[in-house]
């Protein structure tokens, strides 16, 4: 399954993954900050990732790792 | 040491800046030091250094404190304003310890100044050459021979001490011709495994670098390089002593200025008058120890300058009020004569009832 | 269980960035990051950080790197590579360094046709100092120092920085682009990489201009900044190539310099 593996250490929550992802996958998690206090990218639902990465090419933190089947 | 040539001061600075393997030379042309500059064009692409003219002091500073990042053998050149341009630049690779050989050929001043010679850099040089706590090696030669010597060993003491070093010259000095012996070739090259010239994917990635955000790094470092500056005053003082050794009159000057007071010695001498020089040649650090020997056996210190009285400052701080410091100068480019100083030291002789 | 097809690049420190969440900055430190994975270069590549909010670049890269004085990383670009041609130099700045107190040193190391790559990040405002005007904010913008919106009666005009160098013969390569979308970002990354691969060539000076979001100090969004960068950044900064010798036919800035001369002396249009 391909899928998204967002590092909370580098996650800034800024939403640019969000907006871009072609399937609206991701989104950020209103029940968790990260040790900064921000709110985290996570991915809603692998099964319907491509591993189109767009969203790892607007990360500015490069918080994303693209795994693809 | 070579047989002697004949030689304008500038131009000797840069032969023997080439010797002592002088990699890269970053100037802009300036009275009265441009011959350095044009001296460097003409020799240093027929031995595969590197030559730029810079548009300007500042980017020549800025491209000295890169190449000297990378650990290659830096110089560059400037008179009185292009100096304070340099400013900012010379603080940086202060704050960054990197070494570099900085010649400034002062000429009259505050402002655009005048373009004959003059001393009226000193605080500059020795206070306030730029922003922060640091101070920078002050040499001051007073001979064309000087020059090239002087020069020679900034290079090896830049790096010994990884802090940038100054030649304080003057217009007199940089467009005088005398025979001088020039000093053999070296490469100059030592190890700097602090030099950020590409790892190589061979050591860990060096950073050249004068931000240090947090307070207590930035005292460290500080407080480091207060260290080295205390080993510097303890090994690299020096200063010419000249007929110090019964004088009880003690003249002391530097540079083109000490050489005025030599003649002017010399002929007290000839009437009687026990009078001696001291001629610093390290501005930075400032020779106290010389200044110790002699201030119990003076009666008085005259300092004569080209200019408004800096360097006096430096005596009456190492005299520590012991005895009486006079000050007689000119600046704008006028240089003391001979007869003027022998007056002095008549005046100061005749107040101590010396004769 | 699957390839990663999409990871951090080696040449990035693992340290986190200090630019705010959403900033471009970031974005293009992995472009070059990447490009200087794919080359293979980090080894001999050494990096020039600006004054501003990349003053700490030199802690995100992992070659050897220089933190230069405030507008004067072209100069000290060119004291490294004089020294070890060999060596991959990069310059990278934002729009008060390179445009404002660094206009002289980015303009003669680009007449000079130092081979040196300089990445120019133009977010139209001084973010590092808070927001205040730059020599790239456009008319009307509201900034710390423009409260009213830039007056250009006063405070003139915007600089359009790769246009103005694109005039000198010593520029190799004059692009711009921009980040706001995953196709932008891919063209923005091929940009860099020719950059890089023509500073190793030795064909000449480049420089690619980034269009940037400040999304603090403009008071919006990530995702706002980009659209008000689309609406009045990229009118007034038209994104593309505004010097490509190679393209033009060239092997480097001089012989492309010696045709313009020959043109010019037999009085021909200029190409």
């Amino acid at each position: 399954m391909s899928k998204i593996i967002i590092d909370e250490t580098y996650c800034k929550g800024c939403g640019l993954c969000v907006a871009v992802c072609p399937r609206a996958l991701i989104s950020l998690d209103a029940e968790k900050l990260t040790p900064k206090g921000y709110r985290p990218a996570k991915l809603d639902d692998a099964s319907k990732c491509t591993a189109c990465a767009m969203c790892a090419t607007m990360c500015p933190d490069v918080a994303i790792t693209v795994v693809k089947e | 040491m070579s047989e002697k040539v004949l030689m304008k001061g500038n131009e000797a600075i840069a032969e023997a800046a080439l010797r002592a393997g002088c990699q890269c030379f970053f100037g802009y042309p300036i009275t009265p030091q441009t011959e350095l500059a044009a001296y460097m064009s003409k020799r240093m692409p027929k031995m595969g250094r590197v030559y730029l003219q810079a548009e300007s002091e500042i980017a020549a500073i800025n491209m000295v404190y890169g190449a000297a990042g990378t650990g290659a053998r830096v110089m560059t050149s400037s008179s009185s304003p292009g100096i304070s341009l340099k400013s900012e630049g010379i603080s940086y690779m202060a704050g960054a310890d990197l070494p570099g050989v900085i010649v400034n050929i002062t000429r009259g001043g505050p402002g655009l100044g005048g373009i004959q010679p003059a001393q009226s850099d000193y605080w500059q040089a020795t206070r306030a050459a730029g922003h922060g706590d640091f101070h920078m090696i002050v040499l001051a030669p007073s001979t064309v021979q000087e020059m090239a010597d002087e020069v020679y060993n900034a290079f090896d003491i830049a790096d010994r001490y990884r802090t940038p070093v100054m030649i304080l010259g003057d217009g007199m000095l940089g467009q005088m011709m005398e025979p001088v012996s020039l000093p053999e070739e070296k490469s100059g090259k030592t190890d700097k495994p602090w030099a950020a010239d590409g790892h190589r994917n061979k050591r860990k990635k060096n950073v050249i670098n004068s931000l240090f955000l947090k307070p207590q790094a930035l005292e460290d470092r500080n407080i480091e390089r207060f260290e080295r500056y205390d080993v510097i005053k303890k090994n690299e003082q020096r200063a010419e002593m000249y007929l110090t050794d019964d004088a009880e009159i003690v003249v002391v000057a530097f540079g083109a200025s000490a050489r005025v007071v030599r003649s002017a010695v010399d002929r007290a001498r000839s009437v009687g008058i026990k009078v001696g020089l001291i001629r610093p040649i390290t501005l930075w650090p400032y020779p106290t120890d010389a200044i110790e020997s002699v201030v119990d056996q003076a009666k008085k210190f005259l300092v004569v300058e080209m200019n408004m009285g800096q360097m006096v400052e430096d005596v009456r701080l190492a005299v520590a009020g012991r005895k009486a410091v006079d000050f007689f100068g000119h600046t704008g480019g006028i240089i003391p004569t001979p007869t003027e100083v022998f007056e002095q030291i008549e005046r100061i002789a005749a107040e101590k009832g010396e004769e | 269980m699957g390839e990663i097809i999409f990871k951090r690049p080696d040449a990035l420190e693992d340290t986190v960035f200090s630019y705010c969440p959403g900033c471009t900055h970031g974005i293009s430190h992995r472009l070059i990051a990447e490009i200087i994975d794919e080359l293979g270069i980090e080894g001999t590549t050494v990096g020039v950080a600006p004054v501003g909010c990349s003053v700490m670049a030199y802690d995100f890269f992992t070659c050897d790197m220089f933190e230069a004085a405030h507008g004067r990383a072209p100069a000290v670009a060119t004291g490294i590579k004089r020294v070890n041609p060999d060596n991959v130099v990069f310059a990278y700045q934002g729009d008060g360094d390179l445009a404002s107190i660094g206009m002289a040193e980015t303009v003669h190391a680009a007449s000079r046709g130092e081979n040196i790559t300089v990445i120019f990040i133009n977010n139209a405002i001084y973010g590092m100092t808070g927001g205040q005007m730059a020599p790239t904010s456009l008319p009307g913008q509201v900034t710390q120092t423009s409260p009213f919106g830039r007056d250009v009666t006063q405070a003139g005009y915007p600089i359009r920085v790769v246009e103005l160098l694109s005039e000198l013969d010593g520029v190799a390569l004059a692009q711009r682009v921009t980040l706001d979308t995953p196709k932008h970002v891919r063209e923005a990354k091929r940009a860099i990489k020719k950059a890089f691969e023509y500073q190793i060539a030795g064909v000449g000076y480049s420089i690619v201009e980034i269009v940037s979001t400040c999304p603090t100090n403009w008071g919006l969004s990530p995702q706002d900044a980009f659209q008000w960068m689309r609406d009045n950044m990229l009118p007034y900064y038209p994104l593309g190539v505004y010097r490509d010798v190679k393209a033009e036919g060239f092997d480097n800035i001089h012989d492309r310099a010696a045709d313009k001369r020959e043109r010019l002396s037999c009085g021909k249009d200029e190409k």
